[in-house]
């Protein structure tokens, strides 16, 4: 039943993204479709804000999977990601055992590590069976572990188990669907990407990010957007620290919209900058000649 | 894993073509397995070759696993698989790589150069040896300016370096191990101890955190003025290489070149000869403000983001100095730990910073030393085996 649901083209991917909000460019269904396809982990690479996060989302409610979430970080380890023993619950065990008068240490061994003592964290869940079909592992943005931990992952990912001391190996009957997304704050290593089907996800082109403004701010007008997206696009051009991704793109012309703006004017554009650019340098940079000669460039021809 | 779907003779000529584009990657230096060639057949499977964009992808996705060898890849993939109407009948009748080379060049000199011939790899160095046999007694070597010394005396030097160990542990992280002193209580390993006694608890385990030595990373100008000193620098940088795993290594000349991957061949010649097959401005002008401009957008949030130690090693003779220089520092020393300035000109007595670059990014770093001799290296050895301050900077500040 589970494949029944999965895309069977390029385009049928396209579509189903579509259907849902996500305008993707052409290439990023195809490597989604051969991920799914093929079975292998998809690990999305690129700046911040360009919808790397948001594809996992959107996979899980257009194909009705249930979306687990691992949100890395510096110091995350195995009793975070993957499992912990429920200790408190263990030793209460153990006393009512010894108050029964139980002698038997080897019962005893194999009660306390029991599922039911077990506390799953994102990564064992993701190994479980679903009845809507194998989960949507979102692993998101890797480069903040340790290397540490990355490594740990080449288990999972290449044979979908987990081995645990006292309990076993838990193999997943069916592996998840799983998205990998890098910021590169720091190189991922080779032998996992190796693992991975391997994406990076750009800046949209203007038409693109024309149509994903309109989606997803519904209220505003044709003239607006048109200048908001060529005012991002220009600025994207320029030499700055973080050049605004789509979130942000997204975010300002919300912004824009909330304000009642009909068009882009130096006033409206200085008291809004902060939803675009989010380092000081880079806004003071905004100001004067450079702001006039973007905002001349997005609302010329018009 | 195997491959299925197609015709026999189908399939053989299919897997020529992929197997000969798969070597004509690996040789533009493009990492690429016998795994990615079987995955990349498995995947062309599965999608419509009749699509040229579309199997541009797929192999993108497989053969390319970093972002810089996207534009490498997209040549050699028009290159090899040449546009056409009739394309998908090309994917199953395009030449092998020898055949590459009477074509119009549409691409970058590597990936040409790849698909041409083997590229000559092997430059016989050949050292001058100083048959003299200076009587240099080790005294005498660890004051020795490195651009006095004789060829002797050098390959004395080298194996002084190459004894040279840095310390470890400086940098607490956040994950635990077990440690008898630790502060953390480990009840996974004391339930499972006390289970052995039936229940009852006798021995407390512990954890404690989990030390590692901090990143390193260097930025060595190559500039004529520094060759002397940058060759016996990268020989220690490539010591210490050993023993931690992070330590980062960019040049900068007129550009900026990250040498990290071929410093860590195991033989030191080797990895300096490939650093510098690496660089193409080696011994050239400088352009520090540019140079470390790129370092900051290119690669600071990349190999700084763990608490990172920067070497900067530079005689700080900018020809350009000006605000931008300041601008540049003043980032570096805030994205990193601590900021190190290596010059070898502190080796004069009587050194003042007179030059208008070296003013300029002076008031940006946390240290200023000599680097000109052993003993100088054996003192940064000691500063960086010093515990280190805390993170006392955070990275976003206004600009003043």
């Amino acid at each position: 039943m589970t494949s029944a649901t999965l895309p069977a083209s390029v385009d049928a991917m396209l579509e189903l993204l579509t259907s849902r909000g996500y305008l993707a460019e052409r290439s990023l269904a195809t490597v989604t479709y051969l991920s799914l396809r093929m079975g292998r982990p998809l690990f999305l690479e690129g700046e911040a804000g360009v919808g790397k996060t948001e594809i996992a989302k959107v996979l899980s409610a257009a194909l009705g999977r249930k979306l687990i979430r691992l949100q890395c970080y510096e110091g995350l380890d195995v009793s975070s990601a993957v499992y912990e023993w429920n200790s408190a619950a263990q030793m209460i065990a153990i006393r009512m055992a010894e108050a029964a008068g139980d002698t038997d240490r080897e019962q005893l061994s194999s009660d306390i590590f029991a599922d039911r003592y077990m506390i799953k964290r994102p990564l064992l869940q993701a190994l479980e069976p679903d009845v809507a079909g194998p989960p949507v592992l979102l692993i998101d943005e890797l480069d903040r572990a340790d290397e540490a931990f990355e490594a740990y992952l080449l288990e999972i990912l290449s044979d979908f188990q987990v081995t645990i001391p006292e309990f076993g190996t838990v193999k997943a009957p069916h592996p998840p669907i799983v998205i990998i997304t890098s910021n590169r704050t720091r190189e991922i290593h080779d032998a996992l990407k190796r693992r991975c089907l391997y994406h990076w996800v750009d800046y949209p082109a203007a038409d693109r990010e024309l149509a994903i403004v309109k989606s997803r701010v519904p209220g505003i007008s044709a003239k607006l957007s048109q200048q908001v997206v060529r005012f991002v696009q220009a600025l994207r051009n320029q030499d700055f620290y973080k050049s605004p991704g789509v979130a942000e793109t997204i975010d300002w012309a919300t912004a824009l919209s909330e304000l009642d703006a009909r068009s882009l004017t130096p006033e409206v554009v200085g008291d809004t900058l902060g939803a675009l650019l989010k380092y000081q340098d880079d806004i003071t940079r905004m100001q004067g000649d450079t702001l006039q000669k973007v905002l001349k460039e997005a609302t010329s021809e018009n | 894993m195997a491959i299925n779907h197609l015709a026999p003779e189908q399939t053989e000529q299919f897997a020529d073509n992929i197997v000969g584009f798969a070597r004509a990657l690996r040789a533009t230096g493009m990492p690429v397995g016998p795994g990615a060639v079987i995955d990349a057949m498995n995947a062309l499977q599965v999608i419509d070759i009749g699509s040229r964009a579309d199997v541009f992808t797929t192999l993108e996705s497989i053969f390319v696993m970093r972002h810089e060898h996207a534009l490498i890849f997209k040549q050699a993939f028009n290159l090899f698989f040449r546009a056409s109407e009739e394309w998908k009948h090309m994917l199953d009748s395009v030449p092998l790589p020898d055949g590459a080379k009477k074509k119009p060049p549409a691409a970058s000199r590597r990936v040409q150069e790849a698909m041409s011939q083997p590229r000559m790899t092997e430059t016989p160095q050949h050292q001058e040896q100083d048959l003299r046999l200076s009587v240099s007694d080790k005294e005498i070597l660890q004051k020795k300016d490195f651009a006095q010394m004789s060829a002797a005396e050098i390959a004395e030097a080298l194996r002084a370096i190459e004894m040279m160990r840095l310390p470890q542990a400086e940098l607490r992280t956040r994950r635990h191990q077990p440690d008898p002193r630790g502060l953390r209580l480990d009840m996974r390993r004391t339930l499972r101890a006390s289970l052995r006694t039936g229940g009852d608890i006798i021995d407390i385990h512990r954890l404690g955190r989990i030390e590692k030595p901090a990143p390193i990373v260097a930025l060595l100008d190559i500039s004529g003025s520094m060759s002397e000193y940058t060759r016996l620098f990268l020989h220690f940088l490539h010591a210490i290489g050993d023993a931690r795993k992070r330590v980062s290594v960019f040049l900068f000349g007129t550009r900026l070149t990250n040498v990290t991957r071929a410093l860590r061949q195991r033989d030191p010649d080797e990895a300096l000869a490939s650093c510098s097959a690496a660089v193409e401005d080696w011994a050239g002008g400088t352009r520090i403000a540019t140079s470390l401009h790129n370092f900051n957008k290119l690669w600071a949030r990349r190999v700084l983001s763990q608490g990172a130690i920067v070497l900067l090693i530079s005689d700080g003779l900018e020809r350009e100095a000006d605000s931008k220089l300041a601008f540049e520092m003043d980032r570096l020393h805030r994205s990193c730990r601590r900021l190190i300035w290596l010059n070898p000109l502190l080796r004069f007595g009587g050194f003042e910073a007179k030059a208008q670059g070296i003013k300029m990014m002076l008031p940006h770093v946390d240290e200023f030393r000599p680097v000109h001799n052993l003993s100088s290296i054996q003192e940064l050895i000691t500063t960086l085996s010093r515990p280190l301050p805390p993170h006392h900077r955070s990275l976003i500040r206004p600009a003043a």
